[in-house]
């Protein structure tokens, strides 16, 4: 079995590594640090962490104070609770003024997967792509979830760091470049593209592999900045294999691959499948049966992609 | 405070009222009920006590003001242009296409604004943040926040509350312009809210009451927050919502209500006789 590791390790792991050195890096968290493993640069940084309690509207406007100062906040809290709670400092404060404010949303999609329908983050992207000044991400593997932070680090302004709770088998080594922007293609293809994000770019690869067997030549992207997006390669991915489909752990309506429909309609308009939540509320269970239950395995990319195909 | 200083505060306030009444009576828009309680906490902060300059609008050690009751924006783009963070015309433009003054503050938009705010309640969060920013450099600032008495029902309020106590942020000092009125009403018809005092003591806040039209008062009271260590402050200022005009003091219908041609000229009336 491949190397696993968890998201939110990898995640609190950067943290520690980059505040080393970087002592602007300043972390707060909701009471949830054990959670979302901010409390690792917690116990190595305790001057630099601020644990204000369960009250996520706060921690999200304090972070803009902080910012203001030089400090460059990373703000920790479970996907659901930061978008929801955070909503209106995030808007008001955070975007509006363009502050330095890095927005770390834990356990995204179905990863919280025994919590329940609450504890499912399945409209973050949509709410978050709509801020102005925003930028998105959406990691897809421990070593780019590394880069990622960096990433954020190195942006000024506001970024939502899109992660998941789940293990992550390794899609990357050490020498990836992660660029902010620019998708990934993982894999050639030329009948279809598969754009996939977070952790829907293992199944698009698992899905590659089905689709192999069937005949079907797929190519599989890679999106981790969904804002601002990478309009070349989905422009580029429309011309070379005339359709596509999106997978996101996410609901239908407003995502990713409503980014990339955007996109497609104004440039190339080419047949999109949409792989995702279809606009329900999720419950309690095992995550793979979960992603199962509600459409997000690779067998569902399959489906789409030869609906997809039957369009073209 | 000298005797002189004292005239000059007083003086400034009336000038702004003035200006405030000429320029919402012109536009036909904006909150003058929430402006004119705040008129003399915000002349005393600009003209007596905070470290800030025009021509270091960035400076690294200046002391830093957010506007959490927003819509008192006027009093401040007054307060600011007077200071000379942009040219006094700018204040005709108030809330009109293109203009550098929004219906309330806008970082990106002014000169001198620290954060923009307009949703009630995301002040005093903020500040709290600034404070341990400037608190973690090591630099010795004060950051002041305004609330309406009003906007302490919103819920975050009370987070920032607990924040600022158990962090000690001694260098965030908030008031309260308590006018005891709100857009639909007074605060004890809309949220009754005992006393807003022992509520503050209870979350371990160092309290001070005040006349928050008394110039002098204000001061002091600025002094003595800046001077209270290891608790924050929060400075509770009985004032009134639309003071210094006979018709509008205490109304709520004056929070925000285009004032006609009549009203126009009696308002100017009663303030130029002061």
């Amino acid at each position: 079995m491949a190397k696993k590791k968890a998201i939110r390790d990898a995640y609190g792991e950067a943290l520690v590594k980059f505040g080393k050195d970087n002592k602007d890096i300043v972390v707060l968290d909701a009471d949830v640090a054990g959670s979302t493993k901010s409390g690792l640069f917690g116990a190595e940084y305790p001057e630099r962490f601020f644990n204000v309690g369960i009250a996520e509207a706060d921690m999200v406007s304090m972070a803009g104070g902080l910012s203001t100062t030089g400090k460059i906040p990373f703000v920790n809290t479970f996907a659901s609770f930061l978008m929801l709670r955070g909503a209106d400092p995030i808007r008001s404060s955070i975007c509006y003024s363009n502050l330095n404010v890095k927005l770390a949303g834990a356990y995204a999609g179905l990863s919280d997967a025994y919590d329940g329908a609450t504890h499912h983050a399945l409209e973050d992207i949509t709410f978050m792509r709509s801020m102005p000044n925003m930028t998105v991400i959406s990691v897809c593997d421990p070593i780019e979830t590394e880069k990622a932070v960096k990433a954020a680090i190195d942006l000024e302004g506001p970024v939502y760091l899109r992660l998941s709770r789940a293990d992550m088998s390794y899609i990357y080594d050490e020498d990836y470049e992660f660029e902010l922007g620019k998708g990934v293609t993982l894999s050639e293809g030329n009948d279809v593209t598969i754009m996939a994000t977070g952790y829907m770019v293992h199944k698009a690869l698992e899905a590659k592999e089905i689709l192999k067997e069937k005949g079907i030549d797929a190519r599989v992207v890679n999106i981790h900045t969904i804002k601002p997006i990478d309009k070349d390669l989905i422009i580029k991915c429309a011309e070379e294999t005339g359709a596509i489909v999106t997978a996101e752990e996410h609901n239908i309506h407003g995502g990713f691959g409503g980014a990339v429909s955007e996109v497609l309609v104004e440039n190339k308009p080419v047949p999109q499948e949409f792989v995702a939540v279809n606009d329900s509320f999720t419950e309690s269970g095992d995550y793979e049966d979960l992603l199962d239950k509600y459409g997000l395995q690779a067998r569902h990319i399959v489906d789409k992609v030869e609906k997809v195909l039957k369009r073209k | 405070m000298v005797k002189k200083k004292k005239q000059e505060l007083i003086q400034l306030s009336n000038k702004f009222r003035q200006r405030l009444v000429e320029q919402l009576h012109a536009i036909q828009t904006g909150h003058p009920g929430g402006s004119l309680s705040a008129t003399e906490i915000i002349t005393t902060l600009y003209y007596h006590t905070m470290n800030v300059s025009a021509d270091k609008v960035d400076c690294e050690n200046r002391d830093r003001f957010i506007l959490s009751k927003g819509h008192a924006a006027p009093m401040l783009y007054l307060a600011l242009a007077e200071k000379g963070y942009f040219p006094q015309e700018e204040i005709a433009t108030l809330r009109q296409m293109d203009s550098i003054l929004q219906g309330h503050p806008c970082k990106t938009s002014t000169p001198g604004v620290e954060l923009s705010t307009g949703p009630l309640g995301l002040g005093l969060s903020a500040g709290i943040g600034m404070a341990m920013g400037e608190r973690l450099s090591g630099r010795d600032t004060t950051v002041y926040v305004l609330l309406g008495d009003g906007e302490i029902q919103e819920g975050i309020v009370w987070e920032a509350a607990m924040t600022g106590a158990k962090f000690k942020v001694d260098n965030c000092i908030a008031i309260i312009d308590n006018n005891g009125v709100q857009l639909d009403g007074t605060t004890n018809e809309i949220m009754p809210m005992g006393s807003i005092s022992e509520k503050w003591e209870a979350f371990g806040w160092n309290v001070i009451e005040i006349d928050g039209h008394d110039v002098e008062q204000i001061a002091s009271a600025l002094d003595e927050a800046k001077n209270t260590k290891g608790v924050p402050t929060v400075i509770n200022a009985k004032t009134v919502k639309g003071k210094g005009i006979s018709f509008m003091e205490g109304e709520s219908m004056w929070h925000g209500k285009p004032i006609s041609e009549e009203e126009y000229k009696q308002a100017m009336a009663e303030l130029r006789s002061e």
